[in-house]
This record gives C-alpha cells, sequence and structure tokens, in this order.
C-alpha cells in the first residue's frame, strides 16, 4: 500500500525544506525550489509511479532546480555586466542520503530575534508543511496578511543573519523553551475548537520528541497533549461546553491516554520535573476514577513555584477544593490578583454556588460573562445563571451542583 | 556578517553613577573588554543628548532644534560595529555592554549596502 501524494508530501515537506536551506543557505531559494519539487511530482508520480525513496528524489530535484536558478541568475549578471559575490553554488554530488537539518529549521523558525507570530506562522509553513492560506484561516487573519508575516520574517532571518544551527549548549535551553511555547500556542489555540491546529500541534510535538528524545520537556509536552486531546470529543456536545467533571469518559480516547502517559513515564524516567512533564503529569491523573485531587493538589503548587503564574494557582484552588472542600479553595480564589480573568470568575461564581451563597454565585458568573466573547462559553454561563435563577426560587441548600 | 550595535543608556547614566566605586569599575572595565572584544571596531565616543543639535531642511531653509531628533531618553547613547558570524553571537556581546544590565539596551542592526 502506498501513501498517499498529499500524506507523502506532508511528512516530508519540513525534511526537504531544511536540507535544503542547509546545502542552499538561502531560506526563499530552498522554499521556492521545494515548492517546484513539489509540484513536478505531483504531475510525475501518478504518471510514472512513486520513486522508492520519494524524499531523495524530492530533494535532488530541488537542488537541481535551485542550481539552475542560481545559473541562470549569474549567467544574466554576468551579461549585464554586473559583480557576482555569491558564490553559494551547491556541490553537484549525487547523493541518496541527506541529513535531518528539521532540528536546525526548527530553531530559525523559533529564534526569540523573530516576533511570537512569526515564529508560529514560521514553523507551521516550514517544519509542518501548512500552506499560507491554512495558516491564515487557522488563525483567522488575511491571507494577505499572513503571507507578509512569513515574507517578513524569512526578510529578517536573512538580513539580521539568524544562524541556521543547533544551538549550542549554554543557549539550547533557553531557545528550546522558545521552540516548545510556541508547539504550545499553537496546540492552546486548537484546544478552543479549530482541532487542525490541536493536530498540528501534536504532529510537531512528535516530530521533536524523534529529534530530541532526551529531553523530558520535549516529551512532558507531547504527553500534555495527548492527554488532553484525548478528552476533545467529549468537551464540546452540539457546540456546548462541557465541564471535565460531567463528560463522557467511555468516549475518551483510551488509546491516546495510553500513548500520553507512555511518553510521560519516559519523561519522567528521564528525570523531567518542569513545567510541561507537571502538566502532563496532572492531565494524566485528571484521566483516573477517581481522580487523586490532594496529588494533583500538590502538583499545582510545584508548578506555581516553578512559573509564578497565578493562573497555576487558581488551578490549584480548584483541586484544594475537592480536598479540603468549597471553602478552603475560595480563600486561595480571594488571594489571586486576577481580576480581569473570567476563569477567576467562574471558578469563584463554581465555589460559591456549591457553598449555597447563590447571590455572590451569580454576580461572579455574571462579571465571567462580561469577561468572555467565546459563544460557548458565554452560553455555559448562561445556563449556570439560569439554574442558580431557579435555585434562588426554591433554595435547595449548599448541596455539590452538578 | 557586519553590526551596527547601538548603545541607549535611558536610566543607565543615573543607576551606574549611584554605585559603588567597585561596581563603577567593573562597569568600564566592561567597556573596556567590549572594546576589546575580537571584531569589534569601537564607535567615537558620543557626548550627552543634551547637547544635540538637530538639522531639518525644508523648503531650501536649514531649521535647527536644540536636543536630539528623539526624546532625551529616547537618544542613542553610543555605538559600535562589531563583525559577527551570525545574530546570536552579536547578541552574546550585546549583552555583555553594561547598560543593558542598568536599565538601558543595545539594538543590534545588520549593516547593509544599499548601493
Amino acid at each position: 500500500m502506498v501513501a498517499p501524494l498529499d500524506q507523502v508530501f506532508r511528512q516530508e515537506w519540513g525534511r526537504v525544506l531544511a536540507t535544503l536551506i542547509g546545502v542552499l543557505g538561502d531560506f526563499d531559494l530552498a522554499e521556492d525550489a521545494a515548492q517546484e519539487a513539489f509540484a513536478i511530482a505531483a504531475a510525475a508520480w501518478p504518471r510514472d509511479g512513486t520513486p522508492s525513496n520519494p524524499r531523495a528524489w524530492l530533494t535532488r530535484t530541488a537542488r537541481n532546480r535551485a542550481t539552475d536558478r542560481i545559473r541562470r541568475e549569474r549567467a544574466l549578471a554576468t551579461k549585464f555586466g554586473l559583480l557576482v559575490a555569491d558564490d553559494r553554488a551547491p556541490a553537484p554530488i549525487e547523493v541518496t542520503t541527506f541529513p535531518d537539518e528539521r532540528l536546525e529549521l526548527v530553531f530559525t523558525c523559533c529564534h526569540p530575534a523573530l516576533a511570537l507570530d512569526a515564529q508560529v506562522a514560521l514553523t507551521l509553513r516550514s517544519l509542518g508543511g501548512l500552506r499560507t492560506d491554512e495558516i491564515a484561516r487557522a488563525f483567522l487573519v488575511p491571507e494577505r496578511t499572513m503571507a507578509q508575516r512569513l515574507v517578513r520574517a524569512k526578510r529578517k532571518i536573512k538580513a539580521a543573519g539568524i544562524p541556521f544551527r543547533v544551538p549550542p549548549a549554554h543557549l539550547l535551553r533557553e531557545r528550546l523553551d522558545a521552540v516548545l511555547a510556541v508547539v504550545y500556542l499553537i496546540y492552546n489555540e486548537g484546544y478552543g475548537g479549530r482541532d487542525e491546529l490541536a493536530a498540528e500541534a501534536i504532529w510537531l510535538g512528535r516530530a521533536l520528541v524523534e529529534l530530541l528524545p532526551d529531553q523530558p520537556e520535549v516529551r512532558g509536552l507531547l504527553a500534555m497533549m495527548l492527554l488532553h486531546d484525548s478528552r476533545r470529543e467529549t468537551r464540546f456536545s452540539d457546540g456546548e461546553l462541557v465541564l471535565l467533571e460531567d463528560q463522557d469518559r467511555s468516549r475518551w480516547d483510551a488509546e491516546q491516554i495510553a500513548a500520553g502517559r507512555a511518553e510521560l513515564d519516559r519523561a519522567l524516567a528521564l528525570g523531567g520535573r518542569g513545567p510541561y512533564v507537571l502538566q502532563a503529569a496532572i492531565a494524566s491523573l485528571h484521566a483516573e476514577v477517581p481522580c487523586d485531587w490532594a496529588q494533583i493538589a500538590l502538583l499545582y503548587g510545584e508548578l506555581g513555584r516553578l512559573t509564578g503564574s497565578p493562573v497555576v494557582e487558581l488551578n490549584r484552588a480548584i483541586a484544594v477544593a475537592e480536598v479540603d472542600g468549597p471553602e478552603a479553595g475560595l480563600r486561595v480564589v480571594d488571594q489571586l490578583g486576577l481580576d480581569d480573568f473570567r476563569y477567576l470568575h467562574s471558578t469563584r461564581a463554581q465555589l460559591l454556588r456549591r457553598l449555597g451563597r447563590v447571590e455572590e454565585a451569580r454576580a461572579a458568573y455574571r462579571r465571567a460573562r462580561q469577561l468572555t466573547d467565546d459563544g460557548a462559553e458565554r452560553r455555559f454561563l448562561d445556563r449556570r445563571l439560569r439554574e442558580l435563577a431557579l435555585s434562588a426560587a426554591a433554595p435547595a441548600g449548599a448541596g455539590r451542583g452538578s | 556578517m557586519k553590526y551596527v550595535m547601538l548603545v541607549y543608556q535611558a536610566a543607565a547614566m543615573e543607576r551606574q553613577a549611584a554605585l559603588t566605586d567597585e561596581e563603577q569599575k567593573r562597569v568600564r572595565a566592561d567597556y573596556q573588554g567590549i572594546n576589546e572584544t575580537p571584531g569589534v571596531t569601537p564607535g567615537v565616543p558620543m557626548g550627552l543628548p543634551e547637547n544635540a543639535t538637530t538639522v531639518r531642511v525644508e523648503g531650501g531653509r536649514t531649521l535647527t532644534t536644540d536636543g536630539p531628533f528623539v526624546g532625551m531618553k529616547e537618544a542613542v547613547g553610543g555605538w559600535f560595529i562589531l563583525e559577527a558570524d551570525d545574530l546570536d553571537a552579536a547578541i552574546e556581546v550585546a549583552a555583555r555592554v553594561p547598560a543593558a544590565r542598568y536599565g538601558g539596551a543595545v539594538e543590534i542592526r545588520p549593516s547593509e549596502v544599499y548601493w
């Protein structure tokens, strides 16, 4: 069974492009050449059959195209008596194996000298092989805007001398964090319902694990994404948001949970205890029945110390409420200065509701509603407000809600 | 690659003035170290932006105003040329400039040949 063309292209794009950039030393030239080679393949392969080594075929074809172009431009320049300073002619050796330089590529795309939105776009385009219009659609910006963003980023890589290499040891930590942050951001965009981005982030996460198998945080990120994503099918029901506790567990993707846990185990075996590993461990505990909230609260505590993030502390409050009751959770929440954060108010509302403090709960839900512009979240909060209006009419005591 | 390194003082001069003698010595030594770094061509030392004069020509008339083109706080405080392999190497040198750690900043501008 031969993989369909699209799939081969998808699989090979990043590798072919990375190799070409390595050979040619020029992002744009490499991308044009790769695009040409893929177009030639799309025409030739269905007719002549897929070559035995598609990657080598694509890389060779692209390199030959680029060489032709460089020669043509040189000939033209000589003809017009221009000085030719550029002598990056690729060596015309016929090799069948090319080095895998995707890692160099990803570190270039995620270089901190590029704006974050450019890093994201460039990573999806170069490594992920998404077309400009696909990236534009995923991020809800006009295609022209996205195209300009990519052009500007590539221009800066060249003009500013952003290196095409894996950072040396003393920079690796910091630069790897930047790469992981880009993948995480892509995943988060997808978590809001744009499935293709979540799938893309997982694909990138897998590629990174393959390239950096000994980095626990890389595996931690992949584990976390797999575990969260395993619940994708149950997070919405007819377009309405469903909370974790109300989700139909039988529809969670058991295979993906197992894959996520396996990655987590490897990360832990590598001594990982970084933010992504901790988040993966928490996601793994969330998938257990019964859920070990005490352990989750501890892990959030550790994560909070690492990141100093009040959002993490808010999550800890939820776990604390499960262990020591809503009052204890509320005490944690009320120490946080996150007044413009909608989830602070929805969390407070939830805890107040459980304590039977209906009026305060309604006020908090209303505040959360003011702060969100997401349709599904608004409808969810409206539902809660309606339920509370009913229970205010007929007080039902301080029992746990749903 | 050739880079023009622009040093912005912002609050750095004031903060450095408040340092101990020992720390000030360190700052001077660090600037000396930058100047002696391979690839660095030191710029001519710049006077204070207060003493700058800005010139425009409008309709053939030369107009001068007191002070730097941008605000006093945003004015360039110094510069040097750096010949380095790539941006990462330039970032490492920039991070050693004392102004960068005392509230100022270093801007790395790749040099370009336009004609």
